[in-house]
């Protein structure tokens, strides 16, 4: 019974991380297409070309993949798994209603960002294994940008758990209330920064800087694996949006029904910030890489520090 | 190699002939240590199509459909070059209304070519969205040249003595129309998007900076010269066509001191205010004339005299001229081009030396070059 | 220029945003036809009637694209006592688009009004040898040549006017 329930439970995150970045893939042809006066898809599937993602999912499955005769061959075909495993996993521990977790961890937030940091292993692995120039770059660029942004993001996350005054990502959307939007405010914007800069999108994306370096690490990949990047990309904007949503706007709660309707209000909550995801894509160009870790160590820590320090002392002077 | 060091290499890059940051086939071989660029060789000639060999065996109309092309996103200051070089040697005195109306699109293509740039040039700093809007604008613009010549690029427009036709009936409020609305939303959209975007400012300010004395020495013109204080604009200098007419307050020069990248995009931004006035200027003047001819009545075959002439103009890049030497024969004998593109490419070998990698496509789409225009 | 830190970021946000809420400026075109003024330059039509293979067209054209045969034939006499004249006959015009310019000479050098400009422009083919349109296709845009637009007031009024 128990292990029916678990494969259940996982086939459902299975699914919803098929589903959900297809319809932020979705939303940001759309979105951004209209943001530059165009259509964007507008045949395939019929209707406004929703089955677009679908159709390029095809395509891609098509595709001949190739592998460069000096690649360094186990690692580049590894590389894309190693990419997309860990928002996957991630998934598992987001609340979608009160309690109801796939695996509710008590050490939740650890987990969370631990794991999806192995997101940028992998991307580093493409860089290195496609023996090619412009990988190598954008690996290289991809490892520093995590080095730079994993501090501002673990405090931010830090200071969250503090207010809440626990690790379970459960426990902290039970202990949110409204008045923590000006509260964690400074945090809750860091946390988005820093999770763009991990996510490498737009302005962050020097890492894949398609006019400096053709695209950084994907640059050799072709049809499923090139898809599985692409996929992780969005997973990726999902997990981040999901937890940016869990940790600082209350996740599942909202203004009625939260037992039954919990996980549509996360995933309202998620698809907003997906959408000022692709916003601050379509609106901005990139920074260059030592502008982002000059943003990361004198803008992002010390906010985020401020930001502990506050927390820590209303904890104080109320309990 | 002191202990504790690990050994490095140079690496040499390759951005292009075939790479998203170069319109076109324009090559850098650079060398970088790390990302910090060592040595910059731009190599040119991958798409020579001979043009000066191809001018001296086709008349003088035959010519006007090749210099349509050299610069594709100036094809009708082109066509001006040579026809005020053959009109020059054969004295010929052009009707009114085709000077204005010369002047007009003249300024229509320098808007076009312009907003070519303003659209792609964020696109190298990663801002996916203005190139759209620039291309909206230009698609107004477009639509009015194509009503007039029936051409989008390639307008083959102007003959020796004039232009081909006058304007269709109606044609000037139109384009006054779309002047107008290009004006609003360049002002309300590109500019909006692009010009205070701190982002933007921050990858573009004190970046790649040219120097006047070095703009002077490597002949750069037009607008990159111009933002880097070198207040040289043929218009207003060595004024043909009508320029010599407009008031001052609509003939205005933009310049910068600066000479950075910041500075060669916000010289290109203002110049695309000051054709649109002179623009909605010539339309005015050209509703106030007399009714007369176009062009100029030519005989069968024409010929230049003996002799030869150096005619130059301001096109939307920079200094465009032909050096036109003629023994009397239907096709010149030598027709010389200078290109803008060409000029303004070399100075990257100067200029590259010691920036970023991710700066290298901030200057290097700040130079505002079509590769055509460079390998002639 | 001083301003708050952070506008121009804001600003563009309006700027994007704005514009989604806006009108799109697409045409989806195979559905959405352009609507193209009567002097685009989209293909050559030929008014083979017109053509008396004088062979400025081909002779004017910047990259020879032109190609024309034709071969001599007599006229008997219309008259008691006159000479029998020769005429040409046209047999062969066609035009390569794969390597025309678009440059509209053979139009204006045509000294009998046999070459028209008309804005059809979708004659893609899969293969060049078929860009080469002979006289028959030429013959068939004739059709879809528009009128000569009117000149404003102020133009000289044309010296011939097209019957």
């Amino acid at each position: 019974m128990i292990a029916l329930e678990v494969v259940a439970k996982l086939l459902g995150c299975l699914l919803v991380f098929l589903t959900v970045p297809l319809l932020v893939g979705q939303m940001e042809h759309k979105a951004m297409a209209h943001m530059q006066s165009r259509l964007g898809p507008m045949y395939a599937g019929g209707f406004h070309g929703w089955a677009q993602l679908v159709a390029d999912g095809v395509k891609f499955a098509q595709k001949e993949s190739v592998v460069p005769a000096r690649a360094d061959r186990r690692v580049f075909e590894l590389a894309p798994a190693v990419a997309l495993l860990p928002y996957l996993f991630v998934l598992i521990t987001i609340p979608v209603g009160p309690g109801q977790t796939a695996r509710d961890l008590s050490v939740g937030v650890f987990f969370a960002l631990a794991v999806v940091s192995v997101g940028v292993i992998g991307v580093l692995m493409a860089g290195w294994s496609s023996a090619n120039k412009y990988s190598l770059l954008g690996g290289m660029r991809a490892g520093a940008q995590l080095m730079a942004y994993e501090l501002p993001l673990v405090l931010a996350a830090a200071s969250a758990a503090m207010a809440a005054g626990t690790l379970s990502l459960d426990g902290i959307v039970h202990a949110w209330r409204w008045w923590w939007l000006p509260y964690q405010g400074i945090a809750a914007v860091v946390f988005f920064v820093a999770a763009l800069a991990e996510l490498r999108r737009p302005p962050f994306d020097m890492p894949v800087a398609d006019s400096e370096i053709v695209f950084g690490p994907f640059t050799e990949y072709t049809g499923l694996r090139f898809a599985l990047f692409l996929l992780a990309e969005y997973g990726g904007i999902v997990v981040f949006s999901a937890l940016t949503a869990v940790l600082f706007l209350g996740g599942w709660k909202g203004p009625f029904f939260e037992a039954q309707l919990g996980w549509l209000w996360l995933l309202l909550k998620t698809m907003a910030l997906s959408f000022v995801v692709i916003w601050l894509r379509v609106t901005y160009p990139r920074l260059r890489a030592d502008q982002l870790q000059k943003l990361a160590w004198v803008g992002l820590v010390p906010l985020a520090l401020a930001q502990i320090a506050l927390t820590g002392v209303v904890r104080v002077t109320t309990s | 190699m002191a202990t504790g060091d690990l050994a490095t290499a140079d690496m040499v890059l390759n951005i292009g002939p075939q790479h998203p940051a170069t319109h076109g086939v324009l090559r850098l071989a650079l060398t970088l240590d790390g990302e910090r660029i060592v040595r910059a060789d731009p190599v040119i000639g991958y798409m020579h199509r001979g043009a000066e060999k191809l001018f001296e065996v086709r008349d003088y109309r035959q010519i006007l459909v090749l210099t349509n092309r050299h610069d594709w996103l100036s094809s009708f200051g082109n066509e001006l070059g040579v026809v005020l070089a053959v009109e020059r040697m054969l004295g010929m005195e052009v009707p009114v209304r085709a000077v204005w109306l010369r002047t007009l699109l003249a300024e229509l293509n320098r808007v076009l070519n312009h907003l070519m740039f303003l659209g792609s040039y964020p696109i190298e700093l990663g801002a996916i969205t203005p190139i759209f809007y620039a291309f909206r604008e230009r698609e107004e613009i477009q639509a009015v040249m194509e009503e007039i010549s029936g051409g989008r690029m390639h307008y083959m427009f102007n003959r020796v003595g004039g232009l081909k036709e006058d304007m269709p009936a109606g044609w000037p409020d139109r384009a006054r129309a779309a002047v107008r609305r290009v004006r609003v939303r360049v002002r309300d959209d590109i500019d909006a998007l692009v010009r205070g975007n701190e982002i933007f400012r921050a990858r573009t300010r004190g970046v790649g900076v040219l120097s006047r004395e070095l703009a002077e020495a490597f002949g750069v013109s037009g607008p990159i010269a111009r933002a880097s204080g070198l207040d040289v604009d043929l218009r207003r200098d060595e004024p043909y066509l009508a320029y010599a007419d407009l008031p001052a307050d609509v003939l205005r020069v933009v310049t910068r001191t600066e000479g950075d990248c910041l500075a060669r995009f916000e010289c290109l931004l203002d110049q695309v205010y000051v054709s649109l006035d002179i623009a909605e200027h010539c339309l005015d003047v050209l509703d106030s004339l007399p009714v007369g001819p176009i062009n100029v009545r030519l005989p069968k075959v024409v010929k230049a005299p003996e002799g030869e002439t150096y005619a130059w103009t301001e096109n939307p890049l920079g200094i465009n001229g032909y050096y036109l030497v003629s023994r009397g024969e239907k096709t010149p004998w030598r027709l010389k081009l200078r290109t803008a593109s060409f000029n303004n490419v070399q100075v990257l070998a100067e200029l590259l030396p010691g920036e970023l990698l991710a700066d290298m496509v901030a200057i290097l789409g700040s130079m505002f070059f079509v590769v055509g225009d460079v390998d002639k | 220029m001083t301003q708050v830190p952070g506008k121009g970021l804001v600003h563009g946000l309006g700027v994007t945003l704005r514009t989604m809420t806006t009108r799109s400026v697409t045409q989806e075109y195979p559905h959405v036809r352009p609507d193209l003024p009567p002097r685009s330059r989209g293909v050559i039509a030929l008014l083979e009637e017109n053509c008396t293979v004088c062979m400025l067209c081909a002779r004017e054209c910047p990259d020879w694209c032109i190609y024309i045969d034709s071969h001599k034939e007599t006229v008997p006499a219309r008259e008691e006592g006159a000479r029998p004249r020769t005429r040409n006959v046209l047999d062969r015009f066609a035009i390569d688009y794969s390597l025309c310019m678009y440059c509209g000479i053979c139009i204006e050098v045509c000294p009998f009004d046999a070459l028209f400009w008309s804005p059809e422009f979708e004659y893609a083919e899969h293969d060049l040898g078929f860009m080469t349109h002979e006289r028959d296709r030429l013959r068939e845009w004739m059709p879809t040549v528009p009128a000569p637009p009117a000149d404003v007031l102020n133009a000289e009024p044309a010296k011939e006017v097209p019957s």
